[in-house]
C-alpha cells in the first residue's frame, strides 16, 4: 500500500522540477523573513534569482545545530509569531536545547510524513497503534500520534516508559503496531519474555522504530523477539520530527519524503557532494515548511543515497540505514569506533546480551576502550575458566571489527541501565 | 555423595556478596560451606546450603545470574596423605578436577570436589 501515490512514485523528471519550483518558492520567504539566512546569503553574494533549480542547492549556506543555539528561541521564524500553532525542542546534552515550531500547515505536512511512513510500514486504518515515544517536547510521540489518526488507526498514547502497563495494554487493547526507540523495543522484548508471555500469541505485527541508529542485527533480534516485522523510522525535529523517511518491505534504505524534504550527502572534511552509494553525511533542505525552514541542514548522521526505483513501486531516493553519527564516532588511539558497531558483534554472540556501556579512558597518553557487556544468565558458569573464555571470545571478536584493543568487562545481567528512550552508550572520561 | 552446589555470578562491587547472604538468611536456608573465586573484575561464589532449589530461586527473584550444579562431597579422615590418595585415583582414572574447597573438624575432613565425571568419582573414591 502506498499513501500518497502521486507524490511518492512520480518520476525523477517530475520530481527535479517539483522540488526546483518549490525551492525557488522557500528561498524568497527565507531570504525576505529571515535575517540569519538573508545575512549569509548576502556573504556569499546570492540573491534570491540566483537560486532556479534544485541543481542550485550547492550554491547555498549551510546551517548547523550551533545555529539554532545561537538563534534560540525563535530567531529562524520565517512566519509572525501568531502563525505558529507548535512548538517543539530537542534536549540539549550540552548547552540550550534547540527550538522548532510549526504553522498550521507545517503540522499537516508532518501529519501526512507519518502517515506515509506507517503505510510504508504496512499498517493501515484497522491496525491499533501504541505510541511508546515520548510525548511533550520531544516529536515522537506527538508526531507518530498525528500520522497515525490521518491514517485512520487507532492511537493508543501511552508515551514512554511505564513497561508493565505497556505489556497489559499490549494485551487488553490487542495492539497490533508499537512505535517507539530500537532500544526500548528490545527491552520490552526482555519483559515480556520474563513475564512469561509468548509473544508470539500477542496481536502485535509491525514496529515503526527510530530515533537512534540500530543494526540490521538489532532488528533481527527484535523481529524475534516480539514476533513482528520491524521498519526503520528515520527523522529529526530540526527537519520536522520522525516522518522523513521509512524503509519500506524490500527493506533495503528509506524512502525520503523528498518533495518535501531534500536530502544531499557530502564529504564531512570537503563539504561536497558526493556520488550516489558513497557515505558521507546527510543534509537536507526542507522545501515547504513554513515556520522555520532550514537550508542544507547538517544532521550528522553518516548515509548514502540510491536513486534508483525500488521494487515496492516507490521512486522517492531511498537513504540507507543510518550508520551511525558522526556525534557518536568515538576516535580511539586514532581508530574510528561506532557503538553501532559494538552493538553488531554482541548479538552474534549468544553468551552476550547486545546491552552494554563503553567507558573510554586515557591511562597516560593511551586511550583505553573498556567495554561493559552484560552475559547472558543461561551461560554464566561457576568456573572461572570458562567466563574467561566467553570473555575472551566477545574480547577476539569486537577487536577483529573494531580494529583497536578493548578491555571485555563481563557484569551481572540487567546491571546495565535500560533506556525508555534513547539509549546512553558512552561515557568518555578522557580530559582532552 | 554427590551433591548440589549453588554457584553466583558477582561483579566486584562493595555490598554486593552481603546482599546475597541477606537474600538467603531472609529465607532461613543454611550455608554450610561456601567459597569465592575471583578475577580482577568480577567474582564466582560456591556454596553447599541447605536448599540449594530454593536458594537459587530466591536470588533469581533479585536478579542475581546463579547456576546450580552438581559436585562430589569426600569425607576422609584428617590425617596427612589421604587427600593426595584421593587426588591420586582421581588423575588415574582420567577424572579432571576444576576446583575444590573444604575444612576438617573432630577428626574428619570434608572435601567438595568439581569434577568432570561426579558418578565415576564416587565410586572411586568410596
Ligand atoms: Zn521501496
Amino acid at each position: 500500500m502506498i499513501w500518497n501515490e502521486p507524490m511518492e512514485c512520480m518520476s525523477r523528471d517530475q520530481m527535479h522540477e517539483l522540488q526546483s519550483r518549490r525551492l525557488k518558492d522557500m528561498i524568497v520567504r527565507v531570504y525576505h523573513n529571515v535575517e540569519f539566512y538573508r545575512r549569509k546569503m548576502q556573504e556569499l553574494g546570492l540573491e534570491p534569482g540566483d537560486i532556479q533549480t534544485i541543481d542550485d542547492l550547492v550554491k547555498l549556506p549551510f546551517t548547523t545545530k550551533q545555529d539554532l543555539r545561537d538563534n534560540y528561541p525563535f530567531g529562524l521564524f520565517a512566519v509572525p509569531k501568531s502563525e505558529v500553532v507548535r512548538v517543539h525542542a530537542s534536549s540539549g546534552t550540552t548547552g540550550k536545547s534547540t527550538v522548532v515550531a510549526y504553522t498550521r500547515k507545517d503540522v499537516d505536512i508532518f501529519s501526512e510524513v507519518v502517515a506515509r511512513c506507517l503505510c510504508c510500514s504496512g499498517v493501515t486504518k484497522h491496525d491499533t497503534v501504541q505510541v511508546a515515544y515520548g510525548y511533550g517536547l520531544f516529536t515522537g510521540g506527538l508526531g507518530l500520534h498525528y500520522g497515525a489518526e490521518k491514517l485512520g488507526a487507532a492511537v493508543v498514547p501511552i508515551s514512554g516508559g511505564n513497561t508493565e502497563k505497556q505489556i497489559t495494554l499490549l494485551q487488553d487493547f490487542g495492539s497490533t503496531v508499537l512505535a517507539c526507540t530500537p532500544s526500548y523495543a528490545a527491552y520490552l522484548a526482555e519483559a515480556i519474555a520474563e513475564a512469561g508471555i509468548d509473544a508470539a500469541e500477542l496481536p502485535l505485527r509491525v514496529g515503526v522504530f527510530g530515533a537512534e541508529p540500530w543494526s540490521v542485527e538489532m532488528r533481527a533480534k527484535i523481529e524475534e523477539g516480539l514476533k513482528i516485522k520491524a521498519f526503520d523510522i528515520y527523522g529529526l525535529s530540526e527537519i520536522i520530527g520522525p516522518g522523513v523517511s521509512n524503509s519500506c518491505e524490500q527493506q533495503n534504505g528509506l524512502h525520503v519524503a523528498e518533495d518535501h524534504f531534500v536530502p544531499e550527502i557530502l564529504d564531512p572534511n570537503t563539504l561536497k557532494q558526493v556520488a550516489p552509494g558513497v557515505t558521507g553525511e546527510l543534509v537536507f533542505t526542507t522545501i515547504t515548511k513554513e515556520a522555520m525552514p532550514l537550508l542544507r541542514y547538517r544532521t550528522r548522521d553518516l548515509s548514502s543515497l540510491d536513486y534508483s526505483p525500488c521494487e515496492c513501486g516507490r521512486t522517492n531516493v531511498r537513504m540507507a540505514k543510518i550508520f551511525g553519527r558522526s556525534d557518536d564516532m568515538l576516535i580511539i588511539r586514532g581508530v574510528n569506533v561506532f557503538p553501532s558497531q559494538v552493538e553488531s558483534v554482541l548479538l552474534e554472540i549468544p553468551e552476550a546480551k547486545p546491552i552494554y556501556m563503553l567507558i573510554v579512558d586515557r591511562k597516560g597518553t593511551m586511550d583505553t576502550l573498556e567495554i561493559q557487556v552484560e552475559l547472558d544468565e543461561k551461560y554464566y558458569s561457576d568456573e572461572i575458566a570458562e567466563l574467561n573464555n566467553i570473555r575472551n571470545k566477545i574480547k577476539h571478536k569486537v577487536e577483529s571489527v573494531l580494529g583497536v584493543s578493548v578491555i571485555i568487562s563481563l557484569v551481572e545481567h540487567k546491571t546495565i541501565k535500560r533506556s525508555e528512550g534513547k539509549a546512553q552508550r558512552v561515557i568518555d572520561k578522557r580530559k582532552i | 555423595m554427590v551433591i548440589k552446589q549453588l554457584s553466583v555470578f558477582l561483579q566486584n562491587e562493595l555490598g554486593r556478596l552481603e546482599e546475597v547472604t541477606d537474600i538467603l538468611y531472609k529465607h532461613n536456608i543454611n550455608i554450610s560451606a561456601c567459597s569465592i573465586a575471583e578475577t580482577a573484575e568480577y567474582g564466582v561464589l560456591r556454596m553447599i546450603v541447605s536448599d540449594a532449589d530454593k536458594a537459587a530461586a530466591a536470588l533469581k527473584e533479585n536478579d542475581f545470574s546463579v547456576k546450580t550444579s552438581d559436585v562430589i562431597c569426600v569425607e576422609t579422615p584428617d590425617v596427612p596423605g589421604e587427600l593426595h590418595k584421593s587426588l591420586q585415583l582421581l588423575t588415574g582414572a582420567g577424572i579432571n578436577l576444576s576446583y575444590m574447597y573444604g575444612y576438617s573438624n573432630g577428626g574428619t575432613a570434608r572435601l567438595i570436589m568439581k569434577v568432570s565425571d561426579p558418578a565415576k568419582a564416587i565410586q572411586l573414591l568410596k
